[in-house]
Protein backbone atom coordinates (compact mmCIF):
# COMPACT_ATOMS: atom_id res chain seq x y z
CA UNK A 1 0.00 0.00 0.00
CA UNK A 2 1.29 3.68 -0.75
CA UNK A 3 1.52 6.55 1.49
CA UNK A 4 0.00 10.05 1.52
CA UNK A 5 2.43 13.26 1.35
CA UNK A 6 1.99 13.55 4.84
CA UNK A 7 2.38 9.98 5.39
CA UNK A 8 6.24 10.72 3.60
CA UNK A 9 6.38 13.89 5.24
CA UNK A 10 6.15 12.60 8.53
CA UNK A 11 8.49 9.11 7.92
CA UNK A 12 11.00 10.82 6.60
CA UNK A 13 11.31 13.41 9.72
CA UNK A 14 10.65 10.35 12.27
CA UNK A 15 12.91 7.85 11.09
CA UNK A 16 10.93 5.30 10.76
CA UNK A 17 7.84 4.22 7.96
CA UNK A 18 4.37 5.55 9.61
CA UNK A 19 0.87 4.92 8.55
CA UNK A 20 -1.88 7.12 9.58
CA UNK A 21 -3.11 6.47 13.07
CA UNK A 22 0.40 5.92 14.43
CA UNK A 23 1.74 8.63 17.14
CA UNK A 24 5.47 9.12 16.07
CA UNK A 25 7.93 12.07 17.74
CA UNK A 26 9.27 13.58 14.56
CA UNK A 27 11.77 16.19 14.09
CA UNK A 28 11.21 19.86 13.16
CA UNK A 29 12.62 21.60 10.09
CA UNK A 30 11.02 24.69 11.16
CA UNK A 31 9.50 26.81 14.20
CA UNK A 32 6.99 30.07 14.31
CA UNK A 33 5.40 31.90 17.26
CA UNK A 34 3.46 35.44 17.05
CA UNK A 35 2.63 37.66 19.37
CA UNK A 36 -0.53 36.15 20.70
CA UNK A 37 1.03 33.02 21.89
CA UNK A 38 5.12 33.34 22.32
CA UNK A 39 4.58 35.16 25.38
CA UNK A 40 3.19 31.71 26.64
CA UNK A 41 5.44 29.61 25.22
CA UNK A 42 8.34 31.82 26.82
CA UNK A 43 6.70 30.97 30.09
CA UNK A 44 6.31 27.40 29.59
CA UNK A 45 9.72 27.38 27.65
CA UNK A 46 10.94 28.25 31.56
CA UNK A 47 8.83 25.86 33.20
CA UNK A 48 10.41 23.39 31.59
CA UNK A 49 13.87 24.59 32.40
CA UNK A 50 14.86 25.30 28.93
CA UNK A 51 18.35 26.88 28.41
CA UNK A 52 19.56 26.77 24.78
CA UNK A 53 17.13 26.83 22.00
CA UNK A 54 17.56 23.88 19.23
CA UNK A 55 18.92 25.24 16.57
CA UNK A 56 18.24 29.47 16.03
CA UNK A 57 18.43 29.22 12.01
CA UNK A 58 15.52 27.26 12.51
CA UNK A 59 13.16 29.55 14.67
CA UNK A 60 11.18 32.87 14.09
CA UNK A 61 8.99 34.82 16.38
CA UNK A 62 7.02 37.50 14.64
CA UNK A 63 4.99 40.14 16.24
CA UNK A 64 2.15 41.07 14.00
CA UNK A 65 -1.32 40.36 15.82
CA UNK A 66 -1.53 43.42 17.94
CA UNK A 67 1.57 45.39 15.65
CA UNK A 68 2.38 48.21 16.96
CA UNK A 69 1.28 47.99 20.43
CA UNK A 70 -2.11 49.85 21.24
CA UNK A 71 -1.70 49.25 24.73
CA UNK A 72 0.43 48.83 28.11
CA UNK A 73 -0.41 45.42 28.33
CA UNK A 74 0.53 44.21 24.80
CA UNK A 75 3.75 45.76 25.43
CA UNK A 76 4.90 44.19 28.19
CA UNK A 77 4.43 41.02 26.15
CA UNK A 78 6.15 42.17 23.47
CA UNK A 79 9.28 43.17 25.24
CA UNK A 80 9.15 40.04 26.89
CA UNK A 81 9.38 38.48 22.97
CA UNK A 82 11.78 40.80 22.05
CA UNK A 83 14.10 39.98 25.07
CA UNK A 84 13.50 36.51 24.38
CA UNK A 85 14.97 36.71 20.83
CA UNK A 86 18.07 38.49 22.21
CA UNK A 87 19.17 36.02 24.88
CA UNK A 88 18.53 33.31 22.72
CA UNK A 89 19.94 34.67 19.32
CA UNK A 90 16.65 34.39 17.44
CA UNK A 91 15.56 36.00 14.51
CA UNK A 92 12.02 38.13 14.91
CA UNK A 93 10.06 39.69 12.47
CA UNK A 94 9.33 43.30 14.91
CA UNK A 95 6.16 45.55 14.05
CA UNK A 96 5.86 46.05 10.28
CA UNK A 97 7.49 42.99 8.39
CA UNK A 98 3.98 41.91 7.72
CA UNK A 99 1.96 38.51 9.17
CA UNK A 100 3.61 35.41 10.41
CA UNK A 101 1.86 32.97 7.54
CA UNK A 102 3.51 35.50 4.88
CA UNK A 103 7.40 36.27 6.27
CA UNK A 104 7.54 32.53 7.02
CA UNK A 105 6.91 31.48 3.33
CA UNK A 106 9.46 34.85 2.47
CA UNK A 107 12.05 33.31 4.99
CA UNK A 108 12.89 30.53 1.97
CA UNK A 109 12.98 28.43 4.92
CA UNK A 110 10.15 26.28 4.42
CA UNK A 111 9.65 24.28 1.08
CA UNK A 112 8.37 20.73 -0.56
CA UNK A 113 8.83 18.12 2.58
CA UNK A 114 9.41 20.60 5.29
CA UNK A 115 8.10 19.78 9.02
CA UNK A 116 7.08 23.16 10.67
CA UNK A 117 4.99 24.26 13.89
CA UNK A 118 4.15 27.32 14.12
CA UNK A 119 1.53 28.50 17.56
CA UNK A 120 -1.02 29.94 15.06
CA UNK A 121 -3.85 28.01 13.64
CA UNK A 122 -3.42 29.13 10.53
CA UNK A 123 0.42 27.84 10.12
CA UNK A 124 -1.49 25.11 7.46
CA UNK A 125 -0.74 27.72 4.89
CA UNK A 126 2.11 26.73 4.03
CA UNK A 127 1.02 23.38 2.68
CA UNK A 128 0.63 25.44 -0.84
CA UNK A 129 4.74 24.81 -0.90
CA UNK A 130 4.42 21.08 -0.43
CA UNK A 131 5.35 21.01 3.39
CA UNK A 132 3.58 19.59 6.00
CA UNK A 133 2.84 23.00 8.78
CA UNK A 134 0.53 22.63 11.14
CA UNK A 135 -0.82 25.23 14.03
CA UNK A 136 0.06 24.00 17.83
CA UNK A 137 -0.06 26.10 21.00
CA UNK A 138 2.44 27.71 23.50
CA UNK A 139 3.24 24.31 25.52
CA UNK A 140 4.13 22.46 22.35
CA UNK A 141 5.92 25.44 20.57
CA UNK A 142 8.26 25.84 23.71
CA UNK A 143 8.73 21.84 23.78
CA UNK A 144 9.61 22.28 19.89
CA UNK A 145 12.20 24.96 20.84
CA UNK A 146 14.12 23.36 23.46
CA UNK A 147 14.36 19.86 21.60
CA UNK A 148 13.86 20.61 17.93
CA UNK A 149 10.81 18.07 17.99
CA UNK A 150 7.45 17.63 18.57
CA UNK A 151 4.71 14.34 18.86
CA UNK A 152 2.47 13.70 16.29
CA UNK A 153 -0.25 11.74 15.59
CA UNK A 154 -0.34 10.84 11.66
CA UNK A 155 -3.46 12.01 10.16
CA UNK A 156 -5.70 10.46 7.30
CA UNK A 157 -5.78 12.43 4.26
CA UNK A 158 -9.16 13.70 3.04
CA UNK A 159 -8.33 14.49 -1.10
CA UNK A 160 -10.27 16.86 -2.66
CA UNK A 161 -9.88 17.25 -6.63
CA UNK A 162 -10.63 20.45 -8.18
CA UNK A 163 -11.56 19.91 -11.59
CA UNK A 164 -12.39 22.60 -14.22
CA UNK A 165 -11.69 26.03 -14.64
CA UNK A 166 -12.47 29.03 -12.45
CA UNK A 167 -14.62 31.53 -14.13
CA UNK A 168 -13.73 35.42 -14.32
CA UNK A 169 -14.41 37.02 -10.80
CA UNK A 170 -13.96 33.80 -9.76
CA UNK A 171 -11.37 33.08 -7.26
CA UNK A 172 -9.26 30.63 -5.06
CA UNK A 173 -11.25 32.41 -1.55
CA UNK A 174 -13.87 31.70 -3.47
CA UNK A 175 -13.52 27.63 -4.29
CA UNK A 176 -12.28 27.04 -0.36
CA UNK A 177 -15.55 29.00 1.28
CA UNK A 178 -17.73 26.69 -1.20
CA UNK A 179 -15.05 23.70 -0.29
CA UNK A 180 -16.04 24.60 3.33
CA UNK A 181 -19.36 25.16 3.45
CA UNK A 182 -19.84 21.76 0.97
CA UNK A 183 -17.77 19.43 3.92
CA UNK A 184 -18.58 21.94 6.88
CA UNK A 185 -16.56 23.51 10.19
CA UNK A 186 -15.34 19.87 11.08
CA UNK A 187 -15.80 17.74 8.32
CA UNK A 188 -11.83 16.97 8.02
CA UNK A 189 -10.99 17.32 12.21
CA UNK A 190 -8.09 15.80 12.79
CA UNK A 191 -6.92 14.96 9.25
CA UNK A 192 -5.00 16.24 5.98
CA UNK A 193 -6.51 18.28 3.44
CA UNK A 194 -4.94 17.02 -0.41
CA UNK A 195 -5.78 19.92 -2.73
CA UNK A 196 -5.46 18.61 -6.37
CA UNK A 197 -6.75 18.79 -9.59
CA UNK A 198 -6.54 21.36 -12.98
CA UNK A 199 -8.04 24.09 -10.74
CA UNK A 200 -5.73 24.24 -8.22
CA UNK A 201 -2.78 23.73 -10.62
CA UNK A 202 -4.00 26.38 -13.06
CA UNK A 203 -3.92 29.36 -10.35
CA UNK A 204 -0.75 31.16 -8.97
CA UNK A 205 0.84 30.49 -5.71
CA UNK A 206 -0.72 33.52 -3.97
CA UNK A 207 -4.17 32.09 -4.84
CA UNK A 208 -3.06 28.66 -3.67
CA UNK A 209 -1.76 29.85 -0.45
CA UNK A 210 -5.11 31.17 0.11
CA UNK A 211 -6.76 27.39 0.27
CA UNK A 212 -4.05 25.95 2.42
CA UNK A 213 -4.35 28.67 4.39
CA UNK A 214 -8.29 28.17 5.34
CA UNK A 215 -7.60 23.87 5.79
CA UNK A 216 -7.92 24.75 9.40
CA UNK A 217 -11.94 25.87 8.90
CA UNK A 218 -12.99 22.93 8.41
CA UNK A 219 -10.67 20.85 11.37
CA UNK A 220 -8.16 19.72 9.04
CA UNK A 221 -4.31 19.42 10.42
CA UNK A 222 -2.80 20.58 6.88
CA UNK A 223 -3.76 21.77 3.73
CA UNK A 224 -1.21 20.07 1.34
CA UNK A 225 -1.03 20.48 -2.34
CA UNK A 226 1.72 19.02 -4.76
CA UNK A 227 4.82 21.05 -5.74
CA UNK A 228 4.97 22.03 -9.53
CA UNK A 229 6.98 24.77 -11.68
CA UNK A 230 4.99 27.81 -9.96
CA UNK A 231 6.14 26.50 -6.84
CA UNK A 232 9.76 25.96 -7.33
CA UNK A 233 9.90 29.64 -9.18
CA UNK A 234 8.25 31.20 -6.64
CA UNK A 235 10.65 29.62 -4.14
CA UNK A 236 13.57 31.09 -6.15
CA UNK A 237 12.61 34.43 -5.18
CA UNK A 238 13.75 34.01 -1.63
CA UNK A 239 16.00 31.29 -1.40
CA UNK A 240 18.75 29.02 -3.56
CA UNK A 241 17.90 25.79 -1.30
CA UNK A 242 16.73 23.29 -3.01
CA UNK A 243 13.79 20.97 -2.07
CA UNK A 244 12.46 17.89 -3.43
CA UNK A 245 9.13 17.57 -4.22
CA UNK A 246 6.94 15.03 -2.26
CA UNK A 247 4.29 13.42 -4.35
CA UNK A 248 1.53 10.72 -3.37
CA UNK A 249 2.00 7.03 -4.18
CA UNK A 250 -0.71 6.59 -6.47
CA UNK A 251 -1.90 3.89 -4.44
CA UNK A 252 -2.43 5.47 -1.12
CA UNK A 253 -4.75 5.25 1.00
CA UNK A 254 -7.36 7.84 1.73
CA UNK A 255 -9.93 8.52 4.11
CA UNK A 256 -12.06 9.74 1.15
CA UNK A 257 -11.79 11.41 -2.07
CA UNK A 258 -14.00 14.37 -3.32
CA UNK A 259 -14.68 15.58 -6.95
CA UNK A 260 -15.45 18.92 -7.83
CA UNK A 261 -16.23 20.75 -11.06
CA UNK A 262 -15.14 24.37 -10.20
CA UNK A 263 -16.30 26.04 -13.68
CA UNK A 264 -20.39 26.89 -12.87
CA UNK A 265 -19.02 28.19 -9.35
CA UNK A 266 -20.13 31.54 -8.35
CA UNK A 267 -18.41 33.96 -5.82
CA UNK A 268 -19.05 32.41 -2.26
CA UNK A 269 -19.67 34.69 0.88
CA UNK A 270 -19.58 33.40 4.30
CA UNK A 271 -22.18 34.68 6.40
CA UNK A 272 -22.07 35.89 10.02
CA UNK A 273 -21.15 33.88 12.88
CA UNK A 274 -19.62 30.87 11.26
CA UNK A 275 -16.95 30.09 8.09
CA UNK A 276 -18.96 27.08 7.13
CA UNK A 277 -22.30 29.10 6.64
CA UNK A 278 -21.88 29.82 3.28
CA UNK A 279 -23.94 31.20 0.26
CA UNK A 280 -23.53 32.50 -3.41
CA UNK A 281 -22.80 36.04 -3.54
CA UNK A 282 -26.15 36.20 -5.63
CA UNK A 283 -28.45 34.97 -2.40
CA UNK A 284 -27.15 37.36 -0.25
CA UNK A 285 -26.03 40.93 -2.44
CA UNK A 286 -27.92 43.86 -1.09
CA UNK A 287 -26.77 43.29 2.96
CA UNK A 288 -25.37 47.04 3.60
CA UNK A 289 -21.93 47.04 4.63
CA UNK A 290 -20.78 49.44 7.23
CA UNK A 291 -16.58 48.48 7.06
CA UNK A 292 -15.01 46.46 4.30
CA UNK A 293 -11.11 44.74 5.27
CA UNK A 294 -8.64 43.60 2.91
CA UNK A 295 -5.74 42.06 3.81
CA UNK A 296 -5.20 39.26 6.71
CA UNK A 297 -2.88 35.50 6.02
CA UNK A 298 -5.44 34.57 3.46
CA UNK A 299 -5.63 37.42 1.31
CA UNK A 300 -3.40 40.45 2.05
CA UNK A 301 -0.82 39.14 -1.10
CA UNK A 302 0.07 41.56 -3.98
CA UNK A 303 -2.53 39.58 -6.58
CA UNK A 304 -5.19 40.21 -4.03
CA UNK A 305 -4.34 43.71 -4.00
CA UNK A 306 -4.12 44.04 -7.30
CA UNK A 307 -7.56 42.42 -8.10
CA UNK A 308 -9.27 44.78 -5.54
CA UNK A 309 -7.79 47.68 -7.01
CA UNK A 310 -8.75 46.65 -10.41
CA UNK A 311 -12.12 47.22 -9.19
CA UNK A 312 -11.78 50.45 -7.50
CA UNK A 313 -9.26 52.44 -9.98
CA UNK A 314 -10.11 55.60 -10.65
CA UNK A 315 -13.61 55.29 -8.17
CA UNK A 316 -14.40 56.00 -5.13
CA UNK A 317 -15.93 53.15 -1.89
CA UNK A 318 -19.35 54.52 -1.03
CA UNK A 319 -18.41 57.18 2.02
CA UNK A 320 -20.57 55.13 4.22
CA UNK A 321 -18.09 51.86 4.11
CA UNK A 322 -14.66 52.27 5.87
CA UNK A 323 -12.44 50.42 3.67
CA UNK A 324 -9.47 49.04 5.93
CA UNK A 325 -6.15 47.79 3.97
CA UNK A 326 -3.33 45.67 5.39
CA UNK A 327 -1.11 44.25 2.68
CA UNK A 328 0.57 40.95 3.70
CA UNK A 329 4.11 41.85 4.43
CA UNK A 330 6.97 44.74 3.74
CA UNK A 331 7.73 43.14 0.49
CA UNK A 332 3.83 42.94 -0.69
CA UNK A 333 3.59 46.98 0.60
CA UNK A 334 6.93 47.88 -1.09
CA UNK A 335 5.70 46.24 -4.22
CA UNK A 336 2.63 47.66 -4.30
CA UNK A 337 3.57 50.97 -3.56
CA UNK A 338 6.26 50.70 -6.35
CA UNK A 339 3.66 49.74 -9.21
CA UNK A 340 0.80 52.20 -8.06
CA UNK A 341 -1.64 49.48 -6.45
CA UNK A 342 -1.65 50.74 -3.23
CA UNK A 343 -2.05 54.61 -4.81
CA UNK A 344 -5.17 53.20 -6.77
CA UNK A 345 -6.42 51.54 -3.46
CA UNK A 346 -5.54 54.84 -1.32
CA UNK A 347 -7.10 57.24 -4.18
CA UNK A 348 -10.31 55.27 -4.12
CA UNK A 349 -10.77 55.42 -0.26
CA UNK A 350 -8.43 52.90 1.43
CA UNK A 351 -7.03 53.36 5.07
CA UNK A 352 -3.56 51.42 5.08
CA UNK A 353 -2.64 49.74 8.12
CA UNK A 354 0.51 48.58 9.50
CA UNK A 355 1.28 45.17 7.34
CA UNK A 356 0.49 42.37 10.00
CA UNK A 357 -3.10 40.97 10.88
CA UNK A 358 -5.06 44.28 10.52
CA UNK A 359 -8.25 44.31 12.47
CA UNK A 360 -8.71 40.28 11.91
CA UNK A 361 -8.28 39.61 15.32
CA UNK A 362 -10.36 42.61 16.95
CA UNK A 363 -7.11 44.04 18.84
CA UNK A 364 -6.98 47.35 17.25
CA UNK A 365 -7.43 48.53 13.21
CA UNK A 366 -10.71 48.66 13.63
CA UNK A 367 -13.31 47.42 15.67
CA UNK A 368 -16.66 47.57 14.21
CA UNK A 369 -19.09 48.77 16.39
CA UNK A 370 -22.78 47.40 17.70
CA UNK A 371 -25.08 46.06 14.83
CA UNK A 372 -22.51 46.95 12.20
CA UNK A 373 -21.69 44.73 9.12
CA UNK A 374 -18.30 43.91 7.89
CA UNK A 375 -17.01 42.63 4.89
CA UNK A 376 -14.12 41.21 4.91
CA UNK A 377 -11.19 38.56 3.20
CA UNK A 378 -10.02 37.17 6.50
CA UNK A 379 -10.51 33.40 7.49
CA UNK A 380 -12.85 33.78 10.45
CA UNK A 381 -16.26 35.30 11.04
CA UNK A 382 -16.64 34.57 14.46
CA UNK A 383 -18.92 36.20 17.13
CA UNK A 384 -16.74 38.47 17.90
CA UNK A 385 -14.12 37.98 16.59
CA UNK A 386 -13.36 41.69 15.08
CA UNK A 387 -13.41 43.12 18.48
CA UNK A 388 -17.37 43.37 19.15
CA UNK A 389 -19.65 40.47 19.77
CA UNK A 390 -22.65 42.57 18.35
CA UNK A 391 -20.93 42.86 14.88
CA UNK A 392 -21.65 40.93 11.80
CA UNK A 393 -18.41 39.57 9.90
CA UNK A 394 -18.63 38.62 6.46
CA UNK A 395 -16.15 36.31 4.55
CA UNK A 396 -15.48 36.89 0.62
CA UNK A 397 -12.61 37.10 -1.88
CA UNK A 398 -10.93 40.44 -2.30
CA UNK A 399 -13.10 41.17 -5.62
CA UNK A 400 -16.06 40.51 -3.57
CA UNK A 401 -14.82 42.88 -0.83
CA UNK A 402 -13.84 45.77 -3.22
CA UNK A 403 -16.99 45.42 -4.89
CA UNK A 404 -18.95 45.75 -1.89
CA UNK A 405 -16.60 48.23 -1.05
CA UNK A 406 -17.64 50.62 -4.03
CA UNK A 407 -21.66 50.19 -3.54
CA UNK A 408 -21.73 49.95 0.44
CA UNK A 409 -23.69 46.89 -0.31
CA UNK A 410 -22.53 42.98 -0.85
CA UNK A 411 -21.87 42.78 -4.47
CA UNK A 412 -21.40 40.37 -7.14
CA UNK A 413 -17.68 41.52 -8.22
CA UNK A 414 -18.77 40.27 -11.79
CA UNK A 415 -20.78 43.55 -12.15
CA UNK A 416 -17.37 45.33 -12.38
CA UNK A 417 -15.19 42.88 -14.21
CA UNK A 418 -15.20 42.88 -18.24
CA UNK B 1 -8.13 9.88 38.85
CA UNK B 2 -11.62 10.75 39.87
CA UNK B 3 -14.14 13.60 39.09
CA UNK B 4 -17.34 14.93 40.34
CA UNK B 5 -18.90 18.11 39.49
CA UNK B 6 -22.48 19.68 37.68
CA UNK B 7 -22.46 20.17 34.26
CA UNK B 8 -22.76 22.75 32.15
CA UNK B 9 -24.51 22.66 28.96
CA UNK B 10 -22.99 24.28 25.73
CA UNK B 11 -23.46 23.42 22.22
CA UNK B 12 -21.72 21.83 18.96
CA UNK B 13 -18.54 24.29 17.42
CA UNK B 14 -17.85 26.40 20.92
CA UNK B 15 -14.64 28.12 18.95
CA UNK B 16 -11.68 29.59 21.05
CA UNK B 17 -12.77 33.12 20.57
CA UNK B 18 -16.11 32.75 22.80
CA UNK B 19 -14.10 30.35 25.47
CA UNK B 20 -11.83 33.45 25.53
CA UNK B 21 -12.13 36.64 23.50
CA UNK B 22 -8.85 37.69 21.47
CA UNK B 23 -9.52 41.11 23.24
CA UNK B 24 -8.68 39.47 26.69
CA UNK B 25 -6.01 37.00 25.60
CA UNK B 26 -3.55 39.63 23.71
CA UNK B 27 -3.41 41.96 27.48
CA UNK B 28 -2.07 39.55 29.49
CA UNK B 29 -0.43 36.34 31.16
CA UNK B 30 -2.46 36.26 34.14
CA UNK B 31 -4.63 33.33 33.41
CA UNK B 32 -6.77 34.06 36.50
CA UNK B 33 -8.03 37.48 35.14
CA UNK B 34 -8.07 36.09 32.16
CA UNK B 35 -10.76 32.98 33.54
CA UNK B 36 -13.20 35.80 34.59
CA UNK B 37 -13.93 36.22 31.10
CA UNK B 38 -14.12 32.55 30.21
CA UNK B 39 -17.50 31.73 27.87
CA UNK B 40 -18.40 35.85 28.22
CA UNK B 41 -19.75 35.92 24.67
CA UNK B 42 -22.13 33.06 24.68
CA UNK B 43 -23.10 33.54 28.79
CA UNK B 44 -22.04 36.90 29.69
CA UNK B 45 -22.07 35.62 33.35
CA UNK B 46 -20.80 32.09 33.28
CA UNK B 47 -17.94 32.86 35.91
CA UNK B 48 -20.25 33.44 38.28
CA UNK B 49 -21.76 30.27 37.93
CA UNK B 50 -18.65 27.74 38.09
CA UNK B 51 -18.35 25.61 41.76
CA UNK B 52 -15.06 24.09 41.40
CA UNK B 53 -15.03 21.07 39.45
CA UNK B 54 -17.94 21.84 37.47
CA UNK B 55 -18.24 19.53 33.95
CA UNK B 56 -18.16 21.78 30.84
CA UNK B 57 -20.04 19.68 28.59
CA UNK B 58 -20.11 20.46 24.70
CA UNK B 59 -21.46 18.82 21.69
CA UNK B 60 -19.10 18.22 17.95
CA UNK B 61 -15.90 20.36 17.39
CA UNK B 62 -15.39 21.73 20.48
CA UNK B 63 -12.55 24.47 20.68
CA UNK B 64 -12.37 25.02 17.28
CA UNK B 65 -10.48 28.00 15.88
CA UNK B 66 -7.50 29.32 17.29
CA UNK B 67 -4.39 27.90 18.59
CA UNK B 68 -4.39 30.10 21.82
CA UNK B 69 -3.24 28.07 24.48
CA UNK B 70 -5.49 30.51 26.86
CA UNK B 71 -8.32 28.82 25.88
CA UNK B 72 -7.86 25.45 28.06
CA UNK B 73 -6.23 27.38 30.38
CA UNK B 74 -8.84 29.98 30.94
CA UNK B 75 -11.42 27.24 31.50
CA UNK B 76 -8.70 25.18 34.03
CA UNK B 77 -8.29 28.27 35.57
CA UNK B 78 -12.00 29.16 36.01
CA UNK B 79 -11.62 25.72 38.07
CA UNK B 80 -13.70 23.60 35.54
CA UNK B 81 -12.64 19.93 36.51
CA UNK B 82 -12.89 18.56 32.62
CA UNK B 83 -14.33 19.24 29.24
CA UNK B 84 -16.74 17.22 27.74
CA UNK B 85 -17.50 17.09 24.46
CA UNK B 86 -18.34 14.60 21.26
CA UNK B 87 -15.45 15.87 19.72
CA UNK B 88 -12.85 17.94 19.51
CA UNK B 89 -10.97 20.47 16.99
CA UNK B 90 -7.47 19.32 17.20
CA UNK B 91 -5.26 21.68 18.55
CA UNK B 92 -7.60 22.52 21.24
CA UNK B 93 -7.46 19.12 22.22
CA UNK B 94 -3.41 18.89 22.18
CA UNK B 95 -3.69 22.20 24.10
CA UNK B 96 -5.89 20.56 26.49
CA UNK B 97 -3.64 17.40 27.21
CA UNK B 98 -0.24 19.82 27.22
CA UNK B 99 -1.54 21.90 29.74
CA UNK B 100 -3.14 19.47 32.07
CA UNK B 101 -6.70 20.16 31.21
CA UNK B 102 -8.66 16.47 31.35
CA UNK B 103 -10.92 16.15 27.68
CA UNK B 104 -12.74 13.48 27.20
CA UNK B 105 -14.79 12.50 23.90
CA UNK B 106 -18.55 10.89 24.49
CA UNK B 107 -21.94 11.30 23.47
CA UNK B 108 -23.36 14.26 25.29
CA UNK B 109 -26.87 14.38 23.63
CA UNK B 110 -28.17 12.32 27.00
CA UNK B 111 -26.38 14.89 29.49
CA UNK B 112 -28.24 17.76 30.56
CA UNK B 113 -27.35 20.91 32.60
CA UNK B 114 -27.46 20.26 36.29
CA UNK B 115 -26.71 16.91 35.64
CA UNK B 116 -23.77 15.33 38.43
CA UNK B 117 -21.66 13.12 36.84
CA UNK B 118 -18.57 11.40 38.52
CA UNK B 119 -15.44 11.21 35.49
CA UNK B 120 -13.22 8.32 35.88
CA UNK B 121 -10.29 9.65 33.41
CA UNK B 122 -8.68 6.56 33.62
CA UNK B 123 -11.41 4.08 32.24
CA UNK B 124 -13.00 6.43 30.67
CA UNK B 125 -16.41 5.93 32.25
CA UNK B 126 -18.70 8.62 32.98
CA UNK B 127 -21.77 8.01 35.71
CA UNK B 128 -24.30 10.24 35.15
CA UNK B 129 -25.66 10.30 38.90
CA UNK B 130 -28.51 12.36 38.26
CA UNK B 131 -30.17 10.61 35.55
CA UNK B 132 -28.08 6.98 36.78
CA UNK B 133 -26.61 6.33 33.35
CA UNK B 134 -23.31 5.05 32.56
CA UNK B 135 -21.52 6.66 29.37
CA UNK B 136 -18.33 5.13 28.10
CA UNK B 137 -15.75 7.83 26.89
CA UNK B 138 -12.99 6.62 24.24
CA UNK B 139 -9.94 5.97 26.07
CA UNK B 140 -7.21 7.97 25.34
CA UNK B 141 -3.51 6.79 23.51
CA UNK B 142 -1.14 5.96 26.05
CA UNK B 143 1.33 8.83 25.06
CA UNK B 144 -1.21 11.37 25.91
CA UNK B 145 -2.01 9.38 29.30
CA UNK B 146 1.99 9.91 29.98
CA UNK B 147 1.59 13.58 29.46
CA UNK B 148 -1.22 14.20 32.13
CA UNK B 149 0.00 11.74 34.38
CA UNK B 150 3.38 14.38 34.59
CA UNK B 151 0.53 16.88 34.76
CA UNK B 152 1.06 18.44 31.50
CA UNK B 153 4.25 18.67 28.98
CA UNK B 154 6.43 21.15 30.83
CA UNK B 155 6.59 18.76 33.79
CA UNK B 156 6.59 16.19 31.72
CA UNK B 157 10.19 17.89 29.83
CA UNK B 158 11.21 19.23 33.53
CA UNK B 159 10.88 15.57 35.11
CA UNK B 160 12.79 14.04 31.73
CA UNK B 161 14.62 16.89 30.75
CA UNK B 162 12.78 16.22 26.57
CA UNK B 163 10.29 14.01 25.32
CA UNK B 164 10.05 10.33 27.16
CA UNK B 165 6.95 9.13 25.05
S1 LIG C 1 -4.25 37.67 9.84
FE1 LIG C 1 -5.87 36.95 11.17
S2 LIG C 1 -6.01 34.76 10.82
FE2 LIG C 1 -4.06 35.46 9.97
S3 LIG C 1 -2.55 35.12 11.57
FE3 LIG C 1 -3.31 37.21 11.79
S4 LIG C 1 -5.02 37.09 13.24
FE4 LIG C 1 -4.59 35.02 12.52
Amino acid sequence: MGLTIIEKILSEHSGKQVKAGDIVVAGLDFIMGQDGTSPLAIKAFEEMNGEAVFDKDKIALVIDHSSPSPNDGVSALHKMMRDFVKSKGVHLYDIGEGVCHQVVPESGKVGPGSLVIGADSHTCTYGALNAFSTGVGSTDLAGGLISGQMWFKVPETLKFVCNGQLQAGVYSKDLILYLIGNITADGATYMAAEYTGEAISNISMDARFTISNMAIEMGAKAGLMEADEKTFNWLKQFTSESFEKVEADTDASYYNIKEYDVSSLEPQVAMPHTVDNVSPVSQVSGTPVNQAVLGTCTNGRLEDLRIAASILKGRKVNPDVRFIVAPASKNIYLQAMQEGTLQELIEAGAAVVTPGCGPCVGTHNGVPSNGENVISTANRNFKGRMGNSSAYIHLASPATVAASALVGKITDPREFIK
Amino acid sequence: MKLEGNTHKFGKDVNTDYIISGKYKFKTLDMRELAKHVMEDLDTDFYNKITAGDFIVGESNFGCGSSREQAPLAIKYANIGAVIAKSFARIFYRNAINTGLPVVECDTDNIDAGDILKVDLETGSILNKTKNETIQAKPLPDVMIKILKDGGLAPHFRKHGGFNL
